[in-house]
């Protein structure tokens, strides 16, 4: 790392702004008339003095390096994820340490996943809190503090942007990297504000409307009810059936349809991809579903299909039904489309469409060229020429993730659990989607596997929605040093 | 007509030969003392040595009075900055050359600006012309007219064609429809075919036919039509980038072979659907290798004339009924080339000269009768010229019959109201019309000057 002082700078700046956040919890609280109000007060306190400690301190080279913008990253998530899951404990909901960081991490990696075995007893107050991790880490917490304040001078910001955002390479929508940042942000707004809309005309309650419209818009995937979405009415779920897929498409594209630049945004490769995904995935679960005789009808079917297509590829991980009773095409599509993901540069986590794209093309063309070995071949995605390093990037991100994926499921297949759980629940975790098959499918939990198995998935939410490289950067630069 | 010609390349000294043949005063320009020195030694013309973007050569080379500048040189930035000085200086028009094709794509807003009046691009030119003998196999050439909707048709008289040796009268009337002979090649000597003029066996005949009748001719009198499917492209340039992209409009399988990596790459990005292939074109083995055999036709396009005449030669005589076509850039090459059997050859610097020349033809009789398009065929030696008939035109109102046309003048199609025929006797020339003239004398640049008694 080569300016420390700013990157603890910028973290002090990341603990401020989580200090304000946790004042909206204060305020449920208060409205609610909770007694969880000390906990949550007590937890900004502290926030809010380290941050200042951390921001006070004179910095004078404020230049932020590419390494440093992977270490703010990386350290920062995790450290805001460990005060995020101070007010668990100290008002007792989730007294233990481990659990509540779970439950911090799976707020803000937009996971979803819970150790809670029964949400509804949660305070207003904590429930608030969850929801609002999802919001805040789905489109970014740097981005967020670089939408309040210039975090740095210089060619620093992009540095932050690109360890944080996800995708295959990262895109300046206009030149400065602040009013990216609060162009992205100002249509996540907007994308939020009309989604609360349409559930409010819907006669949902308002409190449940919050909740349900940052987990949404986060593709997170914490619910207010034990049931997740399956008691609201078909009018509710359908609406957020449309937007967990809206929340799926890369952003870049909806500021391409601010330009009015409606042709360019349509002809996306990866909107294309992602779109027909999804579509066939929904055949095909539907198709499965209804001749398996689970539901009376076609037209449920189709519904409940494409909730859950819409839920496991947005990787927010809500369920209108327990999927895990469905016939085993579907569960194998569901699991399917949980690691493909969504678009790049969303709120969703997996792998990303844009990245299977860009490996599939580029395998498909490696075939061609083993046959015929002097052919040229060029892989192209949207339209421009790939360089080879991102190819081999992305190849190498892939390895990496089932490598990941690999050791993860042999430390928690010590738990003695069935293999089923174990494999869904490293997928579900990696890839930020919260629910997998099984014990964690959309009806169980998290809560009991060993603390060991637990750390595990903590790692693996962070490391899949940070993309790995963020923590390989830390990873190494703190051996270096020994 | 004054015309200052800026660089005297290949190009250059092809325009400036062609131009003083046809009576224009021709003043060359360049920047190389030397090269000026060859070329006065051999051209009727005077020069000017210096940079032809500058206001002092241009002034010296008489910009003011010319009535057109051709910019020549190799590089497409000066050529656009040669034709912006000397339109301020008072040049009526200006042609130039632009290869690269990042530019000329952009010509549709930046030549107004420019105060260009043509642009050319040899590539391209090249490219079509290619594409056109790709698109009839059995034509050795296809010439366009009024627009496209008739084509001079060149092609090879075969053994067991029904139109061997029987006259013109006889073997093109019982086909059906209207087609028009109006050249014929035979041992290195051009005519214009009569009636009772007999077709022999081994002769190179143009005809004027509808586009849309072409398949049904060639299947009407035997000469055998063979649609080229799959095309292996030697070479991967210029004008490798623009043909691929038209024969892929056509379904056509495509092989490019190319040198060099990136340029491969690059037609690569630009076509995935073809098969872009990294590597030695002369490698006998590559080329076996990539399904050279199966083609239907191979064209050599690499910067080598004696490597695309080598190939050429050795696709035809090893592969039976490979179509092939040669690009050959010097014209020292052209009396061997008509010996060798080496299939359609192309000189992008002929293409590029006639359609300048075409250009100046038409500009010069802008109030007469105007020349619309001129092709050269059959190696030159006979001329197809589309004219407008003017109003006060000695043409108009006549019938054929009644026209005394010279030796050697032929009227192939006439196109009225959009709509073109083949005329007779009887049909009459009306102003507004046009009409495509076939000729073997040269330099024709009037329609009156068709008509024997004119000059007696």
């Amino acid at each position: 790392m080569n300016n420390r002082r700013m990157i603890l700078h910028v973290l002090g700046e990341i603990f401020i702004v989580e200090a304000l956040l946790m004042l909206l919890p204060c305020i449920t609280s208060l409205i609610y008339h909770e007694t969880v109000l000390g906990a949550y007060l007590i937890s900004v306190l502290i926030t809010a003095a380290v941050g200042l400690v951390f921001v006070l301190r004179p910095v004078t080279d404020k230049r932020i390096y590419h390494r440093d913008g992977f270490a703010i990253v990386s350290i920062g998530w995790t450290a805001m994820s460990i005060f995020g899951a101070l007010p668990f404990i100290f008002s007792g909901e989730i007294p233990f340490f481990l659990d509540a960081v779970f439950e911090s991490v799976s707020g803000f990696t937009t996971t979803g996943a819970s150790i809670l075995t029964d949400v509804e007893h949660l305070s207003h107050a904590s429930l608030l809190w969850r929801s609002l991790t999802h919001w805040v880490g789905g489109m970014g917490v740097l981005a967020f503090l670089m939408v309040l304040i210039p975090v740095t001078g210089g060619g620093g910001n992009l540095n932050l942007m690109r360890a944080e955002s996800p995708g295959v390479e990262v895109e300046k929508l206009v030149p400065k990297a602040n009013s990216t940042a609060r162009i992205l942000y100002g249509i996540y707004i907007f994308g939020t504000l009309l989604l609360f809309g349409l559930l409010v005309l819907g006669r949902m309650p308002v409190f449940d409307a919050v909740n349900i419209t940052f987990a949404t818009a986060g593709t997170g995937g914490f619910a207010v009810l034990n049931s997740s979405m399956a008691s609201y009415s078909p009018y509710i779920q359908a609406v957020v059936t449309v937007f967990m897929v809206l929340f799926g498409i890369n952003f870049n594209l909806y500021f391409l349809i601010l330009c009015r630049r409606f042709r360019d945004a349509l002809r996306s490769e990866e909107l294309r991809a992602y779109l027909i995904l999804f579509v066939s995935a929904v055949l095909f679960v539907t198709l499965d579903v209804y001749l398996d005789g689970i539901y009376a009808t076609f037209g449920e079917s189709f519904r409940h299909s494409a909730f859950q297509v819409a839920s496991l590829m947005s990787t927010t991980g809500f369920a209108s039904a327990d999927f895990d009773k469905w016939p085993e095409v579907a569960r194998v599509v569901l699991v399917g489309v949980m690691c493909i993901g969504s678009c790049a540069s969303s709120t969703a986590g997996g792998l990303k469409v844009s990245r299977v794209l860009l490996a599939v093309k580029s395998a498909g063309l490696e075939v061609k060229r083993v046959l015929n070995p002097h052919s040229v071949n060029v892989v192209t995605l949207e339209g421009k020429r790939v360089k080879s390093e991102v190819v081999k990037t992305t190849f190498a991100y892939i390895v990496i993730y089932i490598m990941i994926f690999a050791i993860s499921l042999l430390v928690v297949s010590f738990d003695r659990m069935d293999f089923t759980t174990n494999v869904t629940g490293v997928l579900a975790t990696l890839n930020n989607v919260g629910p997998g098959l099984s014990a964690v499918g959309p009806t169980g939990n998290f809560s009991a596997f060993s603390p060991l198995s637990k750390l595990v998935f903590i790692a693996d939410m962070l490391l899949g929605r940070l993309e790995i490289f963020p923590f390989l950067v830390l990873f190494t630069s703190l051996f270096r040093r020994k | 007509m004054k015309i200052i010609v800026i660089g005297v390349g290949k190009v250059g000294y092809t325009v400036a030969e062609q131009l003083i043949m046809e009576n224009h005063d021709v003043v060359l320009v360049d920047t190389s003392r030397d090269t000026l020195r060859d070329a006065l030694g051999s051209l009727d013309a005077i020069g000017v040595s210096g940079n032809g973007a500058t206001r002092e050569t241009l002034i010296e080379a008489g910009v003011s009075e010319s009535g057109l500048v051709i910019a020549l040189t190799g590089s497409d930035e000066l050529n656009l900055l040669c034709c912006l000085v000397a339109k301020r200086l008072g040049a009526k028009a200006t042609i130039a050359r632009v290869r690269n094709p990042d530019y000329h794509r952009d010509l549709d807003i930046t030549a107004e600006s420019l105060g260009l009046t043509m642009v050319i691009n040899p590539e391209q030119e090249a490219a079509r012309e290619i594409y056109r003998i790709l698109k009839f196999p059995t034509a050795i050439n296809v010439d366009v007219f009024s627009k496209g909707m008739i084509d001079l048709v060149s092609f090879e008289v075969c053994r067991g064609s029904t139109l061997c040796d029987k006259t013109v009268r006889e073997a093109f009337s019982n086909i059906g429809y209207n087609v028009l002979a109006c050249a014929v090649e035979r041992l290195d000597e051009a005519y214009i075919p009569k009636g009772d003029f007999i077709i022999r066996e081994g002769d190179i005949v143009a005809a004027m036919i509808p586009p849309n009748e072409i398949t049904h001719f060639f299947k009407a009198t035997g000469i055998p039509v063979k649609r080229v499917k799959e095309v292996m492209i030697i070479g991967g340039g210029v004008i490798a980038e623009y043909l691929v992209n038209e024969l892929l409009s056509l379904n056509m399988k495509v092989t490019v072979i190319e040198r060099d990596r990136e340029v491969a790459k690059n037609l690569s990005f630009r076509f995935p659907q073809a098969n872009i292939v990294c590597g030695d074109g002369t490698n006998r083995d590559l080329l076996l290798e990539q399904g050279l055999a199966n083609t239907d036709a191979v064209c050599t396009l690499t910067g080598f004339d004696e490597e695309n005449i080598f190939l050429s030669l050795y696709a035809k005589n090893t592969f039976h009924d490979m179509k092939t076509v040669t690009k050959v850039n010097k014209i020292a090459f052209q009396e061997l080339t008509g010996i060798l059997d080496i299939g359609s050859v192309v000189y992008p610097k002929y293409i590029t000269a006639n359609k300048i020349l075409q250009h100046v033809r038409a500009r010069q009789n802008n109030v007469g009768s105007s020349v619309e398009t001129l092709y050269k065929i059959i190696d030159n030696k006979v001329e197809a010229l589309e004219f407008h008939v003017a109003e006060d035109s000695l043409v108009a109102g006549q019938s054929l019959i009644e026209l005394r046309l010279k030796k050697g003048v032929l009227i192939g199609a006439v196109t009225r109201g959009g709509k073109p025929f083949i005329p007779h006797g009887s049909d009459r020339l009306m102003p507004g019309d046009s009409v495509v003239v076939v000729t073997t004398l040269t330099g024709l640049s009037d329609l009156d000057a068709i008509i024997e008694d004119k000059y007696e």
